[in-house]
C-alpha cells in the first residue's frame, strides 16, 4: 500500500439486534477514521447507539456489515489494547484500588515484567489519577469520583492503543466531573493516547476533543456531523468561558442536538423534554461563565 | 470470643459499660421479657396438661432432667474409665507373667449417653452438610454459568427439593445395605445412610442459590473480564465465585439449618443413632420421665441448631466481602 493505513477505522459499520418482533437496526453506515493520539468525543441523544459504536471498537459487539480496523488488524474480540472506562467505574468490590488495577496489570504484563517493575507500574498509574494515597481501600469505602480516577487508572495500566471511555463522568458531580476532566486533559498530553469518549455534555465534548462526532437519532443511527475543535492546548475552562471560538463550537453542538436532531416527543417523554427545552434555553442565550452553566445543568 | 459475644447480640453489656440504657434494655432485657413470658406460660400449660405418662413436664421438671442427664454422663464416662483400668492391669499382670503372652484389648461397650448422641448427630449432619456442598456448589456455579444447563435441569430440581427426608429414607436405606457392603466398614451403615439422606435433602439451597449468585453477576464485571482476556479458570476464581459469594452463604445456611432437621427425622425414622433415636427411645421407654427428658432433648436440638445458624455466620463474615449482607 502506497498510502499508510489509518490508525482507527470505522467502515460502513452496521449492526443489528434480533427482537421478538424482527431485527432492529441500531446502526447505520458509520464511517470513522481517527488519527493516532486524536482525542474524539461520541455525542447524541440518548439511544442513538453511541454506546453500541463503543463496544463495536472495544469488540464487545460484533458489527452486522462492514468492520473495525485498527492499525490495519480486523477488530472481532475485545483485548486490554482497546481498554474500556466504564460508565459505572466496574471495579471488582471486594479488590483493593491496587488490588483492581493489579488484575489488569498481572493480564497484560505478567510475562514481560517483573514482580517489581509491575508494583512500580501499578503505583505510577494510581499516582497519575492522584489515588495513590487510597490505593489500599476498596470500592466501598472511597467516593464515586474516586472509584472513576481507578477505573481509569485501571485502563491506563493496560497501556492501550485506543482508550475507549463510556460516559465516564456522567455519574458524577459537576465539581468532581470538572476536576476528572482536568486530570484527563494532563493524562492525555503526557501519555497522547488515542481517545474515543462517549459524553452528553456539550462542555466537556468541547473542552476535551480534537473532533466531536455527532450523531444522529435511531434507529439506524449514524455519523451526522464532525466538529473538529481547534482550540490551542492546554485549554482552560476559565479562559475558555469567554472565549468567542470555544462559544461558537458549542453553539454548533448544540443547535445539531436540539435542532437538527431534536428528539421526537412521546408522550412519555414530553416532561423530559420540557426540562431539556428550558436548559437548552438558558444555554444558547446565556453568556454567562461555564461554572454557572454547570450548576444550571446541575440543577436540571 | 469477643466476635462470638457479639454475634450473640450481649455486645451491649460488653463493648461500652456506660451504654444506654435503651441499647441495654433491647439487647439484654427485651428478651428477658420474652423468656420469663414464655417459662410462665410454660409452666402454667404444662400443669393442666395430662398424659398417659403423667403430667406435662414444665420448666421445673426439664431443669431436673437435663442435671440428671449430666450426671448420668459422668458416671457412664467413669464407669468406662474403671472398664479400661481394669483392662490394663490385668494385660499388665499377664505381661509380667508372660512378656509374650497375648494382650487383648476391648473397647468399652456401654449404652451412648445424651451427650454421645449430641456428638454423633453432630458428626453426621456436618458430614452431610460438607458431602451436600461439596456437590451443590460446583454444579451451582455450572448451572449458572450455562442457560442451557439450568433450563435442562431446572425441572429435575424444582421435582427433587420439596421431597421429604422419610420419603428417601427407606429406599436410601435399601441401596446403602445392597451396595455398601465391605468386610471391614470404614463407617457404620446407619452412618452413610443418614449422610446420604441429609445431603439429598440439603442440596437443594445451595445449589439454587449459587446458581442465581453465579447467573446475576453484573454485565460491566463480565464485561471486564473480557477486556481483559481473562482465561477461563481465571475468571471463575477472580470474578465468578467472589460475586456469588454473599448468594452462596444464603444458601449455605439455609442447607444447614434443613440438614440438621432432616438429621433428626432420619435418626428418628431409621433407629440410626444420634439425638433423633435419643428422643425416639425415650419415647418407647415411656417412663415418668420420659416426656422431660424429650423436652430436654427438643430444647437441646434448638439450640444447636441455632448455633450451626451462628458459626455460619461467623465463617461468612470472615470469607465474605460483602459486610452488609451479613445482617441477621
Amino acid at each position: 500500500m502506497s498510502i499508510p493505513p489509518n490508525h482507527l477505522e470505522l467502515t460502513k459499520v452496521e449492526i443489528e439486534f434480533p427482537t421478538p418482533h424482527g431485527p432492529f437496526k441500531a446502526l447505520q453506515d458509520v464511517n470513522l477514521t481517527i488519527n493516532k493520539g486524536e482525542f474524539v468525543s461520541l455525542i447524541g441523544h440518548s439511544g442513538c447507539g453511541k454506546s453500541t459504536v463503543l463496544n463495536i471498537v472495544a469488540g464487545l459487539y460484533q458489527a452486522t456489515a462492514g468492520g473495525v480496523l485498527l492499525d490495519g488488524k480486523e477488530v472481532n474480540a475485545p483485548g486490554p489494547e482497546r481498554a474500556v472506562v466504564f460508565q459505572n467505574h466496574s471495579l471488582l468490590p471486594w479488590l483493593t484500588a491496587y488490588e483492581n488495577v493489579e488484575l489488569a496489570v498481572k493480564q497484560v504484563f505478567g510475562k514481560s515484567k517483573t514482580k517489581a517493575e509491575m508494583r512500580d507500574w501499578i503505583i505510577h498509574n494510581l499516582s497519575l489519577v492522584h489515588m495513590e494515597h487510597a490505593m489500599h481501600k476498596r470500592p466501598d469505602e472511597i467516593s464515586g469520583g474516586m472509584k472513576q480516577r481507578v477505573g481509569i487508572a485501571r485502563a491506563l495500566a493496560m497501556e492501550p492503543t485506543v482508550l475507549l471511555m463510556d460516559e465516564p463522568f456522567g455519574a458524577l458531580d459537576a465539581l468532581t466531573r470538572a476536576h476528572l476532566q482536568d486530570s484527563l486533559m494532563e493524562i492525555q498530553k503526557e501519555l497522547n493516547n488515542t481517545v474515543i469518549m462517549i459524553t452528553h455534555d456539550v462542555d466537556e465534548a468541547v473542552l476535551l476533543s480534537d473532533r466531536i462526532v455527532m450523531m444522529t437519532n435511531g434507529p439506524a443511527a449514524t455519523v451526522g456531523e464532525i466538529l473538529s475543535i481547534d482550540l490551542p492546548r492546554p485549554r482552560n475552562r476559565i479562559q475558555l468561558a469567554d472565549d468567542a471560538q470555544y462559544n461558537h463550537y458549542r453553539h454548533e453542538v448544540l443547535s445539531f442536538l436540539y435542532e437538527k436532531q431534536r428528539k421526537p416527543v412521546d408522550a412519555e417523554e414530553a416532561k423530559e423534554t420540557a426540562v431539556t427545552e428550558k436548559k437548552l434555553a438558558q444555554e444558547l442565550h446565556s453568556s454567562s461563565s461555564e461554572e454557572k452553566t454547570k450548576s444550571a445543568e446541575a440543577a436540571a | 470470643m469477643s466476635q462470638m459475644i457479639a454475634t450473640l447480640g450481649l455486645g451491649a453489656l460488653f463493648e461500652n459499660p456506660r451504654a444506654s440504657l435503651a441499647k441495654l434494655s433491647k439487647a439484654v432485657l427485651l428478651p428477658l421479657v420474652g423468656l420469663l413470658v414464655f417459662l410462665f406460660i410454660w409452666e402454667v400449660g404444662a400443669k393442666s396438661i395430662n398424659t398417659s405418662l403423667g403430667v406435662f413436664p414444665g420448666p421445673k421438671a426439664v431443669y431436673e432432667q437435663s442435671v440428671n442427664l449430666i450426671n448420668e454422663h459422668r458416671a457412664e464416662r467413669t464407669r468406662e474409665q474403671e472398664f479400661y483400668d481394669r483392662q490394663e492391669e490385668r494385660n499388665a499382670k499377664k505381661l509380667a507373667k508372660n512378656p509374650d503372652a497375648e494382650v487383648k484389648i476391648r473397647p468399652y461397650t456401654g449404652a451412648p449417653t445424651f451427650f454421645d448422641q449430641i456428638g454423633t448427630s453432630l458428626i453426621t449432619v456436618m458430614s452431610g452438610f460438607i458431602l451436600a456442598s461439596l456437590i451443590a456448589i460446583p454444579g451451582g456455579i455450572m448451572i449458572g454459568l450455562n442457560q442451557q444447563l439450568y433450563s435442562a435441569l431446572n425441572p429435575l430440581i424444582q421435582l427433587f427439593k420439596p421431597i421429604s427426608p422419610l420419603a428417601w429414607l427407606p429406599l436410601v436405606t435399601m441401596v446403602v445395605s445392597a451396595v455398601y457392603v465391605s468386610d471391614d466398614p470404614m463407617f457404620a451403615k446407619s452412618f452413610i445412610t443418614s449422610l446420604i439422606t441429609v445431603s439429598l435433602c440439603s442440596l437443594w439451597p445451595t445449589l439454587l442459590n449459587t446458581a442465581v449468585g453465579v447467573s446475576s453477576i453484573s454485565k460491566d464485571l463480565q464485561n471486564v473480564s473480557q477486556v481483559l482476556r481473562l482465561s477461563w479458570m481465571t475468571h471463575i476464581i477472580k470474578i465468578v465465585l467472589p460475586s456469588s459469594i454473599p448468594m452462596m452463604f444464603t444458601g449455605l445456611r439455609l442447607s444447614l439449618g434443613i440438614a440438621w432437621m432432616v438429621l433428626i427425622a432420619a435418626e428418628m425414622l431409621a433407629q440410626n443413632p444420634g439425638l433423633g433415636k435419643f428422643v425416639w427411645d425415650e419415647f418407647q421407654n415411656g417412663s415418668s420421665q420420659s416426656l422431660s427428658r424429650i423436652m430436654v432433648a427438643v430444647l437441646v436440638i434448638g439450640l444447636i441448631g441455632f448455633l450451626l445458624d451462628r458459626c455460619m455466620l461467623l465463617l461468612q463474615r470472615k470469607v465474605s466481602w460483602d459486610k452488609n449482607a451479613v445482617t441477621r
